[in-house]
């Protein structure tokens, strides 16, 4: 044992303090938010702090599983269909496109590959904030506005997933594609067969940044579209907090609509943890 | 040049608490299992090596076509999507177009600068509004990016730590709050900074009885400051500087925008611990023993090797930490609604296309927020540039 790993017990319980200290900081919100999900209105605005809800109440998350007198304007079913839905499209768009993309600027030659290799990189200084009004525009003109292709075509390719996958194609060794080729098979063959199956952590890594970004999508969703049919989690919750209620706080319906938004990003987090922490360190190129 | 993920269309976008994707180098899996036979060995490298220069200049068959193939979809995408958008808006932000037409119709009229003049210059609700917006976003990105850059490397530091146990759960803790929706985590804060919420109940504990309606409470925090020592505005504070009252400007963040600083300090500080957990594993060892022997404190330890090893991750982290904040919109969409001094530029674009039907405006706004992320990143680097060859 090196000396370094010695310690003294001040300087552990110290460390201990601090993690706790810091895990309580972050995971008590999320605790506040299912404890007073389960309370009646009058409960949840006065009595914020008591994390047992006494008595408990069904009334939220009756009314968000579509029981109970059921306000217009809430209806989770559509909503978690929509975002299902949608995350499901756009994460297979961007996968199959992306990849596709990436393996051309990775292992093709042709000509104005530099081209349009620098237009990729240039598209990426244009922050997407200002992209909001444009997309809006470009949707009307189009006259698909208000429709599910404009919530998913402008999200079908992003340009970060085209460099990861990128970076991916790189370290792929030569001598597969030759192995290819020597056999017969055509480029995309080589690709569909040979090449993909050796990058499925990229695959990987980008199917959860695709999903988790689209799942939790909010601004391109709110221009794309203004019926209430097309509302996913996040947009039906931003509407019915901005006023979209008939009355009072109805905080336990919207911390119950916050926990129901957030637990399938949770439970794809815990189960896939260390492709998250990857996903999370390795979207991107030097340049 | 480091990229960051995209929420939206093309362009890199980093909503705030959004997901964030590192640079340099990739995570040793993707040195992939690919057999002993890596890169430019094996007789075939000379000819196939990628990346450095050219070994031969024929192309394999169908190369040209399939490359074309592979990338026109993304391209088709990207020009429709990021492209043309930007060109129409720019026309756009010419015109009076109020959004029930497409914009290229002959009904829409070209106004020239005027709406840019109605923003900048011309004394009204909406400069002082677009000016309040700067005022707001500006407060925000100045506390929000030390906040979470900070609370970042403490997190990576803490969690660092070898000789503590459960270190990935703690980790996977502070890192969850990532991974989850912007507009939920702001319904929750929302909640928890309610008038009897939590966060007051816990004031309460503390002794801390006159505790703010936060969310609501338009008061800056210079000036509740410099008004409990005495300080109150002088009469050239009322001295308007774009339609602003030069005290408002001064005034610091809102104790409103103050809810908006600390949630999303606290939704991204978890995903730059990464960036910082990452920087802190390559950190040499080696350095680490020798240092120790010499008789170094962990504080003396911690500032003067590990600080100036991080230093590249640092302006990464504060780089991409400034990207994101000027942008921020979800956040504002919820917050500004109950709070002029809540209300971003990039809210406040939108509040003016989709309630005020003036769409040109509204893409005026986009294009000048633009201008101002370009400016100030320009600056940025220009700052960090300066301060790494010192």
């Amino acid at each position: 044992m090196s000396a370094r790993s010695y310690s003294p017990p001040y300087r552990r319980a110290l460390g201990y303090a601090g993690l706790i200290l810091m895990a309580a900081i972050f995971i008590f919100p999320f605790v506040f938010s299912v404890a007073n999900s389960f309370k009646s209105d009058a409960q949840a605005t006065n009595d914020a702090i008591n994390l047992v809800p006494h008595p408990a109440s069904l009334a939220a998350w009756r009314q968000i599983f579509g029981y109970g007198p059921a306000a217009a304007t809430t209806n989770f079913p559509l909503w978690l269909f929509n975002s299902v839905f949608l995350s499901v499209c756009i994460t297979v768009g961007r996968v199959f496109l992306d990849s596709l993309a990436g393996y051309s600027l990775a292992r093709l030659r042709f000509r104005g590959r530099k081209l349009i290799f620098g237009f990729i990189i240039g598209t990426l200084a244009v922050p997407s904030v200002v992209l909001m009004i444009p997309t809006f525009l470009i949707l009307k003109q189009f006259g698909i506005f208000n429709s599910y292709e404009a919530m998913i075509l402008p999200m079908l390719v992003d340009v970060t997933g085209i460099f990861l996958m990128r970076q991916f194609f790189l370290q792929v060794p030569d001598a597969l594609e030759e192995a290819g080729r020597v056999d017969g098979a055509n480029i995309w063959q080589i690709y569909w067969r040979l090449i993909l199956p050796v990058v499925r952590p990229g695959l990987v890594a980008l199917t959860i940044i695709s999903f988790q970004a689209s799942w939790n999508q909010f601004m391109f969703y709110l221009v794309a579209t203004v019926s209430p049919k097309y509302f996913t989690l996040v947009t039906g919750l931003a509407n019915i907090v901005g006023g979209g209620l008939s009355a009072g706080n109805q905080y336990p319906l919207k911390l119950g609509a916050s926990v129901l938004t957030i637990l399938p990003m949770v439970i794809m987090f815990v189960v896939l943890q260390r492709y998250f922490v990857r996903g999370g360190t390795a979207g991107s190129v030097k340049g | 040049m480091a990229l960051v993920p995209s929420d939206g269309p093309g362009g890199a976008s980093l909503a705030a608490g959004q997901h964030v994707a590192a640079p340099a180098t990739l995570p040793p899996h993707a040195a992939l299992a690919g057999g002993a036979e890596g890169p430019g060995t094996g007789r075939l490298a000379h000819m196939a090596r990628r990346g450095g220069p050219r070994a031969t200049g024929t192309l394999r068959k169908g190369e040209g076509l399939f490359g074309w193939l592979f990338i026109s979809p993304a391209l088709v995408i990207l020009v429709l999507f990021v492209v043309l958008p930007i060109f129409l808006a720019l026309y756009v932000s010419f015109t009076n177009w109020s959004g029930l037409t497409p914009p290229l119709s002959s009904s829409v009229k070209l106004v020239g600068l005027a709406n840019y003049r109605t923003l900048l210059t011309q004394p009204g609700i909406y400069q002082s509004n677009f000016a309040e917006s700067i005022r707001n976003v500006f407060y925000y990105v100045l506390f929000t990016v030390p906040l979470q850059t900070v609370g970042a490397l403490g997190l990576a530091v803490l969690v660092n730590n070898k000789f503590l146990k459960a270190r990935a759960f703690f980790r996977g803790a502070f890192y969850l709050p990532s991974v989850t929706s912007s507009i939920a985590v702001t319904v929750i804060f929302m909640y928890l900074f309610q008038g009897a919420g939590v966060v007051n109940s816990i004031l309460h504990v503390f002794g801390w009885q006159q505790t703010p309606n936060w969310v609501y409470d338009q008061r800056g925090l210079f000036t509740l400051i410099l008004s409990a020592l005495g300080i109150n505005n002088p009469g050239w504070g009322n001295h308007l500087v774009m339609g602003l009252p030069a005290w408002q400007w001064l005034a610091g963040p809102s104790l409103g925008m103050c809810v908006m600083i600390i949630m999303v300090s606290w939704t991204t500080a978890g995903t730059f611990m990464l960036f910082f957990l990452a920087a802190l594993q390559q950190i040499n060892e080696d350095l680490d023993e020798a240092t120790e022997i010499d008789g170094a404190t962990s504080w003396q330890k911690f500032r003067r090797v590990t600080v100036p090893l991080l230093r590249p991750t640092l302006v990464l982290v504060v780089t991409l930490g400034f990207i994101s904040t000027w942008q921020v919109f979800d956040q504002s969409y919820l917050l500004g609604p109950a709070n002029p001094t809540s209300i971003t530029p990039a809210y406040f674009a939108y509040q003016v296309s989709f309630q005020d039907s003036a769409f040109g405006m509204g893409a005026a706004v986009a294009f000048l927020l633009f201008a101002l992320i370009v400016v100030l990143t320009l600056l940025q680097r220009k700052f960090v540039k300066e301060d790494l060859t010192k």
